[in-house]
């Protein structure tokens, strides 16, 4: 699962009014290089929860990230680089994503989130 | 029938299971229908044409058939399945998209506004079915539909080839979109014919816009092609019943043959059903000279 991937996701428990970001738990991260491209990125960029990116790269053992970005910064080459690194290239393989307010665990396993409810949490 | 409904034998996540994964996936026939119906799809969602590589949902992505169109087209994906099985073979097809292990009758669990489109291919039919004491179809189809509609950007639209067993069923559907706050409708390739029919829900999220016109599907001659006017065909046919005991009438054909418009009839039929039929010409249905 990429950080794009996670995010995305949210905690679809019933009752939970603000269940992202999902907390990582991190077993295993795998890298795999992914072709390069300005134009996704640019487009991501606007979607993308920023605060959550940069912490979630943080967990996964990348701290290149700044605090804080603006759209200006996509200006630089750099920035970009980093930005995509962060968003396409690191992958949760094993570990587990944490609702952010029941402690849910949600298992990921071989780089899949289960994030099928229980009957009681529809 | 019942083989050819596998949402009457068993729930998804039960009757995907390995060997159902692993032979729905090795087979050519499939795979080449799944591309296609894709593609159709993709055409459908009709994406800006710029080369920007766009976010889109695959919903009830199984073995990442559908997702590696998506590839093929240059856009990144995230696909949402409910059977473990199909997952893992997507995983050893070394798909590009993210997989996610979800039930969307649960609803979708992703945040507002994030989606530049979503497809399905042949899933949503599954949510009209109660597998568990706890599944209530219509609370099943509302989750999916207002969580798509959240999830979806504003003017984005998501195209799903769906295959309703029965009107009731498609009505159904239809409804609940549209109650999710959607705009759009039902787009029949190939109304005609049995086997090639496909019928795909074009929705656009927001409120309906005179620059959206639901797409005509193919085969149908332009003309427009609701459930009023399939069933009305349907009406309209009179059943002939023959008494048996009267002498049949002897059927016109004269010495020679059916005929040039007979045959232009046959092959607008056939025409109609989808099927490949070489152009009319001046040869068509010419008789052969005597010495022949």
């Amino acid at each position: 699962m990429r950080l794009l991937t996670h995010n995305m996701l949210s905690s679809n428990i019933k009752g939970v009014a603000n269940g992202f970001p999902l907390k990582i738990e991190v077993e295993k991260v795998v890298q795999k290089e992914v072709d390069f491209n300005i134009d996704f990125l640019k487009n991501m960029f606007y979607k993308v929860e920023w605060k959550a990116l940069a912490e979630a790269s943080r967990t996964m053992g990348y701290a290149e990230l700044p605090e804080n970005a603006d759209a200006a910064m996509l200006e630089s080459d750099d920035f970009l680089h980093k930005f995509h690194h962060a968003l396409l290239e690191l992958h949760l393989e094993e570990g587990a994503l944490v609702c952010p307010e029941t402690g849910r665990k949600f298992p990921v396993t071989k780089g899949i989130p289960n994030m099928l409810l229980h009957e009681d949490e529809v | 029938m019942s083989t050819s409904r596998p949402e009457l034998l068993a729930p998804p996540e039960i009757f995907y299971n390995d060997d159902e994964a692993r032979k729905y996936t090795s087979s050519s026939r499939i795979i080449d229908i799944q591309s296609q119906l894709t593609e159709r799809a993709l055409e459908l969602l009709a994406l800006p044409d710029d080369g920007v590589p766009r976010l889109l949902l695959d919903i009830g992505c199984g073995s990442g058939l559908s997702g590696e169109t998506i590839t093929e087209h240059g856009h990144q994906w995230l696909g949402l399945d409910i059977s473990q099985s199909m997952l893992d073979v997507a995983l050893e097809r070394e798909v590009d998209g993210d997989l996610v292990l979800g039930d969307m009758g649960q609803g979708l669990g992703l945040r507002p506004g994030v989606l530049d489109g979503a497809i399905s291919i042949s899933a949503v039919q599954w949510l009209c079915n109660a597998d568990k004491s706890s599944h209530e179809p219509r609370l099943r189809l509302k989750a999916f539909f207002g969580s798509l509609y959240r999830c979806l950007g504003r003017g984005a639209r998501a195209v799903l080839q769906v295959y309703p067993e029965n009107i009731a069923q498609r009505e159904l559907i239809l409804g609940f979109a549209m109650r999710a706050g959607f705009s759009g409708g039902i787009v029949v390739d190939y109304p005609h014919s049995t086997k090639r029919r496909k019928e795909y829900l074009v929705l656009t999220c927001g409120p309906p816009s005179l620059s959206f016109i639901t797409p005509n599907g193919k085969g149908e001659d332009g003309e427009s092609c609701s459930d009023e006017d399939n069933s009305g065909d349907e009406e309209n046919q009179t059943v002939c019943v023959s008494d048996r005991h009267r002498p049949r009438k002897k059927q016109k054909v004269n010495k020679r043959g059916k005929g040039r418009d007979w045959v232009l009839k046959k092959k607008e039929q056939m025409r109609r059903k989808g099927n490949t039929v070489p152009a009319d010409t001046k040869y068509t249905a010419r008789k052969r000279k005597d010495r022949f």
